[in-house]
């Protein structure tokens, strides 16, 4: 995909972009795609068509979003990226090197949470670290920098069970974070919080991420969600899951997020993905 | 576990242990353990024998009685407790000292009271089972979920069609599981008032075994028993299979 | 029987009946235990049997026990097995189960055997054991271990089989080895039921000590029950047996508060 192609399809108002799609003989770059997949195709056992030949790029240091109805097989596309999943054929590229099993440039971030019941908030930070032989002083210091920066300091010591759902999925996210890895992958991370701190999470996050310059590929079946958080959206059809359009928001985002959530760009993004998606609904 | 490409089911693994003893006993490894065989051939000979049959005819009419009662008794015991929380404060208590207390301590009492007889064995098997059957009815009916007692009586159902028609039902697989489990703790009493109360039926059998280090007749009749354990379990969990489909739905 | 006017009433601690008094809960089980020891009281007097002893009659047998020593001593015979043979069944029974829970070979080996030896009545087979093993320490504790290692074995497959697979793959997003899932994740993940079973293997290696004392080898607190009998002493015999009761009862509920405290803290009251 060169510049002059992306000339060509920026439309001169203020709208969604349509990116083109690749397909399996699409030459990956490493240099701006961080993470590429090629030829994705995803069977559970003989009957069940996950996914099909799916090709997609993620740029690098930027926000993609999965989206699609339940059944598009977004989180089994995600799960094959992180290497918790196998693929039936197609292959994952994370810099130019094709991957099998999970990796320290990738860190994931669970829909439900996945903390340690009985270990405490600090030691459930630092549980990536654990397991890679970080020394223990040296990663209870980074465990609790990165509490610091989700907002949770002062509860080190406590237990997931004295926390609510928001503050549980702030220390997942924190843990992701802590391995310093360059992508980060979240799987619905808000979608067992309520709506009303779910806002909250996403501008949190969105200022989080501007600090850390991560490449997050993000799952969710909120539209508002993909188009409020997102720089690039993967829209998946589902049974198999296959790649429907690829859209970039492009909406401003320099005003407040309150503005944004009522800016035209953003509606209509959002208006048009719904429409998309309509025709797949059960 | 796969050879040459096949599952073999899990069961086939006895055939090791079986195997095991077969190979223990040939090599007179311990005078209580005769080979697995020969304790089949005994098997099949104390089965057709009268004075066997005769016993276990005896135990068994005093299982089955029982049985009746504490099924009756415990899922009555447990719905009580389910449905009134005073009721469930008091009688709780006594039923989970009793269900996890050494019952087997009582039953020299009990030899006392009841004497020797019959009457003793149907009092062991009560007092074995009645209280797991309680314990089960009691979580089946405390899980039935609020919507379908409110359903119920939403739509004017009295307390006794809420029973009949609702709860009985809801709670059906775990009665079903406190029945079975019963059901193994009434066997494992009344071999223990067997083995206490040697002079009546299989006791006397046992003893008489025992006493004369007729082993290979010893181990067939504890076979028997051990079947007998496993067949009503197992076809109570056969029972519990066709009930489960509904049981992850109930709320 | 009193139904619960609505779901919603919070019954916490008090009940109202229908005459109207108020009790807390603690207060009807309180009462509901006197009632238990008064019934007894006059069924005692009621010549029904000569082998019936009234609850003071045993009481004060069992005071006679506690300050001569000897219900000590007793139990002090008693639980040398219990102990020792729950040490072996858990060290091995744990170490089965773990393995069941990770390997399907060893599953499909332990599993049938565990599961008939926990349905049927062991317990046939404790006349036996004074055959193999005599009638000393070594008969009881294996009565011990052929009735508490089934339920250990099988509790703790259970646990590791049923093993959070969130929190596993968890562990293998941040690169973890299988080694550390096992010991990471999986077995502390696995430990409260393991406890818990641990907790219903002592209960079931009681009776098979009991047992043990009351068919083979006259000590121990089962003896004073056989011995009690044999001279008609009946107050004594139902003091030794109401002991055990209450000892059974204590000797779980300490377990059981042991569990919450170390294994389940959001179960706590006050959290």
């Amino acid at each position: 995909m060169n510049s002059a192609v992306l000339e060509e399809v920026r439309s001169p108002m203020n709208k969604a972009i349509h990116m083109p799609l690749s397909d399996e003989n699409t030459p990956t770059n490493p240099a701006t795609d961080i993470v590429s997949v090629r030829g994705i195709t995803k069977y559970y056992g003989e009957d069940v068509h996950a996914l099909e030949n799916v090709n997609l790029d993620f740029p690098t240091g930027q926000m993609t979003t999965l989206l699609g109805p339940s059944g598009c097989g977004k989180t089994t596309l995600l799960k094959i990226i992180a290497g918790l999943l196998e693929t039936t054929s197609g292959e994952v590229l994370v810099k130019g090197k094709a991957v099998t099993s999970p990796g320290p440039e990738r860190a994931f971030v669970f829909q439900d949470f996945a903390l340690l019941p009985w270990a405490t908030v600090t030691r459930n930070v630092a549980f990536g670290l654990e397991l890679t032989g970080v020394p223990l002083k040296q990663r209870e210091e980074t465990a609790k920098s990165y509490i610091d920066k989700v907002g949770l300091s002062g509860f080190e010591d406590k237990y997931p069970h004295e926390l609510s759902g928001g503050m549980r999925q702030r220390v997942g996210l924190a843990r992701a974070l802590a391995v310093d890895a360059d992508v980060l992958l979240m799987d619905e991370p808000f979608s067992a919080v309520d709506e009303q701190n779910r806002r909250k999470f996403q501008e949190d996050l969105l200022r989080l991420l501007s600090v850390e310059k991560k490449t997050v590929i993000f799952v969710t079946h909120s539209i508002e969600e993909a188009v409020y958080v997102s720089d690039q959206i993967v829209l998946l059809s589902p049974r198999p899951g296959r790649i429907h359009s690829i859209i970039r928001p492009e909406l401003d985002r320099s005003s407040s997020p309150d503005d944004i959530r009522r800016d035209k760009v953003y509606l209509d993004t959002v208006e048009e993905i719904w429409g998309n998606i309509r025709e797949y609904l059960d | 576990m796969k050879i040459a490409g096949t599952e073999i089911p899990p069961v086939f693994s006895l055939l090791i242990w079986i195997g095991l003893w077969e190979i223990a006993g040939r090599m007179d490894l311990a005078f209580i353990l005769p080979p697995f065989s020969s304790v089949i051939g005994e098997l099949t000979t104390l089965i057709a024998r009268h004075d066997f049959l005769a016993a276990a005819w005896q135990t068994f009419q005093a299982f089955a009685i029982g049985m009746f009662f504490a099924i009756t008794g415990g899922i009555a015991l447990g719905f009580i407790m389910g449905t009134s929380k005073t009721a469930n404060s008091i009688l709780g208590m006594w039923v989970n000292i009793f269900a996890s207390a050494p019952l087997s301590s009582v039953v020299p009492v009990l030899m006392l009271l009841f004497g020797l007889g019959q009457l003793t064995v149907v009092v062991i098997v009560v007092l074995f089972s009645i209280w797991i059957i309680a314990l089960d009815t009691y979580a089946g009916v405390s899980h039935t979920s609020n919507s379908l007692k409110e359903m119920g009586r939403s739509f004017g159902a009295n307390q006794r069609q809420l029973l009949v028609k609702i709860l009985f039902w809801a709670a059906l697989p775990e009665i079903l599981a406190g029945v079975r489990l019963g059901l193994i703790r009434a066997v494992k009493g009344i071999v223990i008032g067997q083995l206490l109360l040697s002079v009546v039926a299989l006791g006397r059998m046992f003893r008489t075994f025992s006493d004369n280090f007729q082993f290979e007749e010893f181990w067939a009749l504890t076979l028997i028993l051990f079947v007998f354990a496993l067949l009503f379990s197992t076809l109570i969990g056969r029972l519990e299979s066709k009930v489960e489909y509904y049981a992850g739905t109930r709320d | 029987m009193t139904v619960t006017a609505s779901p919603d009433t919070t019954a916490a601690a008090s009940s109202a009946s229908s005459t109207g008094l108020k009790f807390s809960g603690l207060q009807l089980r309180l009462m509901s235990i006197v009632g238990f020891f008064l019934a007894w009281e006059i069924a005692g007097h009621v010549p029904i049997s000569p082998a019936f002893p009234t609850f003071s009659a045993t009481i004060m047998a069992l005071l006679e026990m506690v300050f001569d020593g000897s219900i000590f001593l007793a139990y002090f015979e008693t639980l040398k097995p219990l102990a020792l043979g729950v040490g072996i069944s858990a060290f091995f029974g744990v170490a089965i189960g773990v393995s069941m829970g990770l390997n399907k070979k060893s599953r499909w080996l332990w599993e049938p055997i565990f599961v008939v030896l926990q349905a049927s009545p062991v317990a046939a087979l404790i006349p036996l054991i004074t055959y193999a093993y005599g009638i000393g320490i070594t008969a009881k504790t294996v009565a011990v271990i052929i009735l508490a290692s089934p339920i250990i074995v099988l509790n703790t497959y259970k646990a590791v089989g049923n093993a959070s697979p969130v929190l596993v793959q968890m562990s293998r997003a941040f690169q973890g080895t299988r080694m550390q899932e096992i010991w990471k994740v999986i077995i502390p993940n696995a430990a409260p039921v393991i406890f818990a079973g641990l907790r219903l293997g002592v209960a079931a290696g009681f009776i098979g000590v009991i047992l043990a004392e009351l068919l083979i080898t006259p000590t121990g607190i089962g003896d004073i029950i056989s011995y009690n009998r044999s001279i008609a002493k009946y107050p004594h015999m139902y003091a030794a047996v109401l002991s055990i009761i209450v000892f059974s009862a204590v000797m779980v509920g300490l377990l059981e508060k042991a569990e919450v405290r170390y294994f389940r803290p959001e179960k706590k009251r006050g959290h």
